[in-house]
């Protein structure tokens, strides 16, 4: 990884409430605006754009609340989410596709089918799961833009 | 770098300078400066937001007068199958087709018969192999650019047919030219438009060297002279198009003649860019096409239509059940097709508009810098800046179009700065007027 200045590294973080429907995608939405005019390739931003959709419907249906911070380096995107949360009990598993403990509610508006992370892990570069039961978990998404 | 043509333009006279169109525009193209408003080329796609919405009538198409027709010897009509909704009253379409003829058109030839051939292109294309789904239809002239602008990414997912205004010019020169034994340019072929971004579309085609169509005239401008001429009696047999064209008029017209089931027919910019967004995002991986169309209902919702929308809707519906043409032959469909060109003959341009710089180094400092005003920002998006929101005042102020000064409520901020010094400095007795004194004592 090559070393940047401060200068050109860009860090905006987007708080996520939980069950919050209403505003559910606003934040791969804005992140995809940024990543646009930023003049990023068009392939990257449509991976980062599912990743960050999929991390941030995560929060919205299994956490309490917490926040999705977007680094942006001249190579790389790293897309981090924190949360306040019960956890994942085993993450393996979480990273199969088609396993879901998404509640009935959240299920009955079409999400929890089980893809999130199997989707995040195909547009990911990198995928870092830090979680701690009945604490929360840290996701770190990385991409890298200069390939 | 190919010159930019708008039939949006603006009648500055008549522009107060307010907001109202800055704040429609579905692709950010129009800043307030001096007191007017101003449309920025590159990001203009003439959908005609700002037609419909300003309330001094200060934004205009620009369309051919129907006094153009006068240059050609032969003249043949191409009216938008919107037109037949635009008239009370009528229960049959051949005597708003022999109006044209008595306003001094040769011959019509209707656009919704040509539609009828573009169905069959795009279900021959749905059907191909290894074909980019979901095929984003090319018919909105409106659509296309906005995906060029905003979604240069979904460029490549455009259905590369013709629009039938296309396809109607040639048809109709061939066969006009044909049966009277005349040369081509001799023929002139206008269509009769429902919108602005049609118009653009004749002078700057996108994915063709050069359009067919020798120029667009507003169905506003027929509109008139052609009501005068609906009461005449003799009425012959012009009509060709069957309803499977006629339908292309509205919204799901387009789509429900391609006999698929997974399509979405959008209606209204911003509900296709909602749409757009999506597919962007991979959300709609089961959708075949997207019909998506500019202005509300369809076509019949158009900027240069007399109707409102939902009324013309219901009478295009109306004359459907009464249409007992049939649809184009596979004969015709294959005699068609070795003369006429049907497929774009160019590759649709990608326009991005967003990009701050070419450089990633500099786009992501001018970022820091924007994000570091938009915060300063009031963030009401009052628009008294000119701009439509605080976030686009932020990006013109680090694109250089703009200054800090511009919102109101830094200035006022800044006045207020200034205020306080020169109170805080005039209560400080000058110390040279006060050595003075004391030297004279």
């Amino acid at each position: 990884m090559q070393n940047n200045t401060q200068e050109d590294i860009i860090e905006i973080e987007f708080p996520i409430k939980s069950g919050d429907f209403v505003a559910a995608g606003d934040a791969s939405s804005k992140t995809k605006k940024l990543l646009k005019q930023l003049g990023i390739d068009p392939e990257i931003i449509r991976r980062a754009a599912i990743a960050c959709y999929e991390a941030e419907l995560n929060l919205v249906i299994h956490s309490l609340g917490g926040s999705l911070i977007l680094t942006i380096t001249p190579s790389e995107l790293v897309i981090k989410t924190q949360d306040i949360g019960p956890g994942i009990a085993d993450v393996d598993l979480a990273m199969q596709e088609g396993y879901t403990t998404a509640s009935d509610s959240a299920r009955e508006l079409g999400f929890g089918a089980g893809m999130g992370l199997p989707n995040i892990k195909r547009c990911a570069d990198n995928v870092e799961i830090v979680s701690e039961l009945g604490q929360g978990t840290e996701l770190t998404i990385t991409i890298k833009t200069n390939k | 770098m190919e010159k930019y043509y708008h039939s949006v333009t603006l009648d500055k006279d008549k522009c107060k300078g307010c907001t109202n169109c800055i704040k429609r525009c579905p692709t950010e193209a129009i800043r307030v400066r001096d007191g007017k408003a101003m449309i920025i080329n590159e990001r203009c796609i003439d959908c005609g937001e700002c037609i419909l919405i300003c309330p001094y009538h200060a934004k205009i198409a620009v369309t051919d007068p129907l006094s153009i027709i006068d240059s050609y010897p032969y003249k043949i009509a191409l009216p938008a199958p919107s037109l037949y909704g635009q008239f009370k009253d009528i229960k049959d379409i051949n005597k708003i087709l022999n109006s044209l003829i008595e306003i001094g058109f040769d011959q019509v030839f209707e656009v919704a018969r040509a539609a009828e051939f573009v169905s069959e292109y795009i279900k021959e294309i749905l059907n191909s192999e290894g074909v980019k789904k979901p095929l984003i239809s090319s018919a909105c002239p409106a659509v296309v650019r906005l995906i060029q602008v905003r979604f240069p990414e979904l460029v490549s997912n455009i259905v590369r047919v013709e629009s039938p205004m296309e396809i109607a010019a040639q048809l109709a020169k061939k066969e006009f030219c044909a049966k009277h034994n005349v040369s081509q340019d001799q023929v002139g072929v206008f269509f009769i438009t429902p919108c602005a971004a049609k118009m653009t579309s004749i002078k700057n085609p996108i994915g063709n060297g050069k359009s067919n169509v020798d120029g667009a005239i507003s169905i506003l401008d027929v509109y008139s002279p052609m009501i005068d001429k609906l009461k005449s009696n003799e009425v012959k047999s012009l009509q060709e198009a069957s309803r499977a064209g006629i339908k292309w008029a509205i919204s799901t017209g387009e789509s429900s003649s391609l006999g698929i089931e997974n399509y979405l027919a959008v209606d209204g910019i911003h509900n296709v860019i909602k749409v757009l967004e999506e597919i962007e995002d991979n959300k709609l991986t089961k959708l075949d096409f997207l019909e998506g169309q500019c202005c509300v209902g369809g076509c019949v919702g158009g900027p240069l239509t007399f109707e409102n929308s939902y009324v013309a809707n219901n009478r295009i519906k109306r004359l459907l059940k009464d249409v007992d043409s049939s649809p184009v032959s596979e004969g015709e469909l294959i005699e068609a097709k070795d003369e006429i060109i049907w497929k774009l003959q160019k590759d649709i341009m990608k326009k991005p508009i967003l990009k701050l710089d070419a450089n990633i180094n500099i786009a992501i400092k001018k970022m820091k810098e924007m994000e570091r005003i938009y915060r300063s920002l009031p963030g009401l998006d009052c628009g008294s800046c000119g701009s439509p929101s605080c976030r686009t005042l932020a990006e013109d102020i680090v694109r250089n179009n703009a200054s800090e000064m511009d919102c109101v409520f830094k200035l006022r901020e800044k006045v207020r700065y200034l205020a306080e010094e020169m109170i805080k400095i005039s209560d400080k007795i000058p110390t040279s007027h006060k050595e003075d004194k004391d030297n004279d004592a």
